[in-house]
């Protein structure tokens, strides 16, 4: 075995113990793998600390810092519409972009299993490179470890972000009102129904897309079509019905949805339907609920249908109502809705 | 079959019209099913009632009303590094006296979670060295999907293979239930499923011997509405002095004789005997054990795993919930103590138990 | 108790099938449903087809609540 890997690099190369020792084999993981992938003047001076030249552009005069970090710990490491690599720019851009910050540089820790197939973090990096690429983001520093095997699942990575929002933006929860709309961009549910039927153990012969997208442009959007917009969220783990609680809670205000106006994807509903799960707490990767005060409804939603990634969005709900969230139902009826206690187990009886 | 025409705003609002136009004086109808509970409770239709019309939901979730002491079982089973334990994903949280199925896979039990009993069967024939017990919950709906499982282990010769038989029947709950003094409730929601399997005629002895009006019922909203109001029409003719009957409101599913070929395999496999009901007793002929043909398959029998007997002083009132005399929210330990995440009584424990579906889907509305 | 959803079987291969549920295909066992044969609309309990539904009926079941709500009114 370890024979075959000399003879055949990358091909049925796996990362070993070595691979984080410090030693030349890390280093040339450093050099050959990472660097090639996610390289740029500043990551690759390899120094202690990375001393940020500039913000890529984004002007931060009288604008804010704003500073975030994720860890992700998918399984499996790829699965249709995405990987760990993209996921973890995705994760972490959108979080930034959500507080209309323009996203600049990110961190990259990664801990890897001995054992992992190299061409799977080559995999990984490639993804997690084009798409930081596509985002405008650049990885300013890194760290890597390996682990014994068993003990990450292969990979586990985490990304920190800093962006700038620009002079007179303050997007939050305390900007909510009475009456504003409030607005999701796309199909809900689509990352965690992939998942689910990436781990194939429903034994679903389709699969399904992850949504898994970075938000920076579209919230760009958002926010030329209506600077006034109050606030956005991305609907991550515990889905759209978790924020629109959040969004409840922090503001102190109720919010009334439509049932039949909330956009799932027909697969992605029958899914849900097969496990006896709800969509609205199915995770997403690349969406946004958007509050805004009713005038902007008509501009953003314009907005939103000629962006690649806001063509399917919807007017929800408003802000008002009973307090907490509701749902008005198909047929009419009025439905609390709560947050999970845990995840959703697939009930059949 | 296209279930969107099931869920017709139109339809629905003149449906709800004609139950407040049929209700004229305090009436209790109550669904024994956990996917009517949640179904009822999802489309929001207990706020489209009259104050005057209460949804009770009964023993309908075969997960609460399983006894403490074969959740205790069960733990047991898994704690044994021999076995492996194959469930569906309710019975995870059910707290038996001192754990969870959750716990113990969290400390290293080996316990999985699958959509299909046949999913458990794959298991075994890939750990032939393991004795993989699946947890055999469920009524009459569930129990036939089981009993195919057993006879496919047989005839692919996988001998690893046995099922914790856990099953509930519904006919002989209803009976209990229709029998309680004071007549709390004025009609079935019989469920849907299983009446697929046992066919709408098994209710017919609940309605003559007790005068209660049943129905078939669906669970799409139309369905669940259109059964009330037939419940409600039938009511009003037995006040008048008429005879209670059995209609079917979900004919694309049920047939009078049910699923021959189902009830076939049931009594190959299974035979009938009497059954604790969690927080209930003992109910007479509700359950099912295995057939001698079949008892090999048996867990309790091959693996004679001893559990002391149960001590359920809990404070709940979930036997009382699953009778219908008392609401979730009746219960002083309803969503303070007694939560999804940690749940006290059965009732709490599964998304389909009654505490549970008011919590996650009506606990606004107290 | 018993979540089961409508399905449109595609194939029938001895003992099981595939089953569309709108969008996504998943194999069934038609252990309890043996006349089902493709283009059939069966009810999904737990991996297994418990029965096959009737198109007929639920056109029944749909025009009674059309009666059952064109009733409104009628009573006294």
């Amino acid at each position: 075995m370890a024979n075959q890997e000399k003879e055949e690099p990358g091909a049925g190369a796996r990362i070993s113990l070595a691979h984080g020792s410090g030693g030349t084999l890390m280093h040339e993981l450093i050099e050959d793998t990472l660097l090639s992938r996610i390289g740029n003047p500043v990551l690759n001076d390899l120094d202690d600390s990375a001393v940020l030249p500039d913000l890529l552009g984004r002007a931060l005069e009288g604008g804010r810092v704003a500073l975030t970090t994720d860890s992700f710990v998918v399984q499996p490491l790829f699965f249709p519409g995405g990987d760990i690599g993209k996921l973890a720019v995705c994760g972490t851009v959108n979080d930034l972009a959500m507080k209309g910050a323009l996203p600049a540089y990110l961190t990259l820790g990664l801990i890897a299993e001995e054992g992992l197939p190299l061409s799977d973090l080559e995999r990984a990096l490639s993804s997690l490179g084009r798409t930081a690429e596509s985002a405008g983001v650049r990885v300013a520093a890194g760290d890597t470890k390996v682990v014994e095997r068993g003990a990450v699942g292969g990979l586990m990575l985490n990304t920190a972000g800093l962006g700038v929002v620009p002079a007179g933006r303050n997007l939050g929860a305390g900007n909510v009102r009475e009456g504003d709309v409030v607005i999701v961009s796309g199909m809900i549910g689509d990352h965690e129904t992939a998942i689910l039927l990436a781990r194939e153990e429903l034994k679903v012969s389709e699969s399904i897309e992850s949504d898994c997208a970075p938000l920076h442009s579209l919230a760009e959007t958002v926010l030329g079509a209506c600077p006034e917009t109050r606030m956005m969220r991305d609907p991550t783990r515990g889905g759209l019905a978790t924020t629109l609680c959040e969004i409840a809670s922090s503001s102190g205000l109720g919010v009334t949805v439509d049932e039949a106006r909330v956009p799932v994807r027909e697969s992605v509903a029958s899914v849900c339907d097969i496990l006896g799960f709800d969509p609205i707490y199915m995770a997403n990767e690349g969406k946004a609920v958007i509050v805004a005060p009713p005038d902007g409804a008509e501009p953003i939603m314009k907005a939103l249908r000629g962006h690649e990634l806001g063509r399917d969005a919807a007017l929800i709900g408003e802000v008002g109502g009973r307090p907490g969230v509701h749902m008005r139902t198909r047929v009419g009826g009025l439905r609390p809705i709560v947050m999970l206690e845990g995840v959703q187990l697939p009930r059949i009886c | 079959m296209d279930r969107e025409r099931f869920s017709s705003e139109p339809e629905a609002r003149a449906l709800v019209a004609r139950i407040r136009e049929l209700v004229d004086g305090p009436a209790a109808l109550m669904e024994v099913c956990g996917t009517h509970t949640v179904a009822i409770s999802r489309f929001g239709i207990r706020s489209l009632m009259p104050d005057d019309l209460r949804l009770l939901s009964g023993p309908g979730c075969p997960v609460c009303v399983t006894p403490q002491r074969e959740i205790d079982r069960a733990i047991a089973v898994a704690r044994d590094p021999r076995a492996i334990v194959v469930t569906f994903g309710d019975m995870m949280r059910v707290p038996g006296s001192g754990s969870t199925l959750e716990r113990e896979k969290a400390s290293g039990a080996d316990v999985r979670i699958v959509y299909s009993p046949l999913d458990a069967l794959e298991v075994a024939s890939l750990s032939p060295d393991r004795e993989v017990v699946f947890l055999g919950i469920g009524f009459e709906t569930t129990s036939p999907t089981i009993a195919a499982t057993v006879i496919a282990a047989e005839e692919r010769g996988i001998a690893n293979f046995s099922v914790l038989p856990l099953f509930k029947l519904v006919p002989p709950a209803l009976h209990m239930l229709a029998a309680l003094p004071g007549r709390a409730l004025d009609g079935f929601i019989c469920p849907g499923h299983v009446s697929t399997i046992i066919g709408s005629s098994a209710y017919e002895p609940v309605a003559s011997r007790h005068n209660m009006p049943c129905v078939v019922v669906g669970f799409e909203p139309l369905d669940i509405l259109g059964g009330i109001v037939m419940l409600l029409e039938q009511i009003r003719e037995v006040r008048g002095g008429g005879d209670a009957r059995v209609e079917n409101e979900y004919g694309r599913a049920v047939t009078p004789e049910g699923n021959v070929r189902a009830q076939e395999l049931l009594d190959r496999v299974f035979e009938v005997r009497d059954s604790d009901w969690r927080e209930i007793g003992e109910i007479e002929k509700s359950g099912y054990g295995f057939s001698s043909e079949f008892v090999d398959y048996d867990a309790r029998v091959k693996l004679d795993v001893d559990v002391p007997l149960d001590a359920e002083a809990t404070g709940c009132i979930c036997g009382e919930i699953m009778l219908g005399t008392k609401l979730p929210t009746d219960c002083p330990l309803f969503a303070t103590r007694c939560v999804p995440r940690d749940p006290v009584g059965p009732c709490m424990v599964s998304s389909e138990g009654a505490c549970a579906a008011f919590y996650k889907y009506e606990r606004n509305e107290g | 108790m018993c979540l089961a959803i409508p399905g449109r079987i595609t194939e029938v291969e001895g003992a099981t099938g595939l089953v569309d549920f709108g969008g996504v295909t998943r194999e069934t066992s038609l252990t309890l449903v043996p006349n089902a044969a493709p283009g059939d609309y069966v009810l999904v309990h737990a991996g297994f087809a418990i029965e096959i539904l009737s198109e007929e009926e639920a056109e029944e079941t749909l025009s009674l609540f059309r009666d059952l709500a064109g009733a409104l009114g009628d009573e006294p």
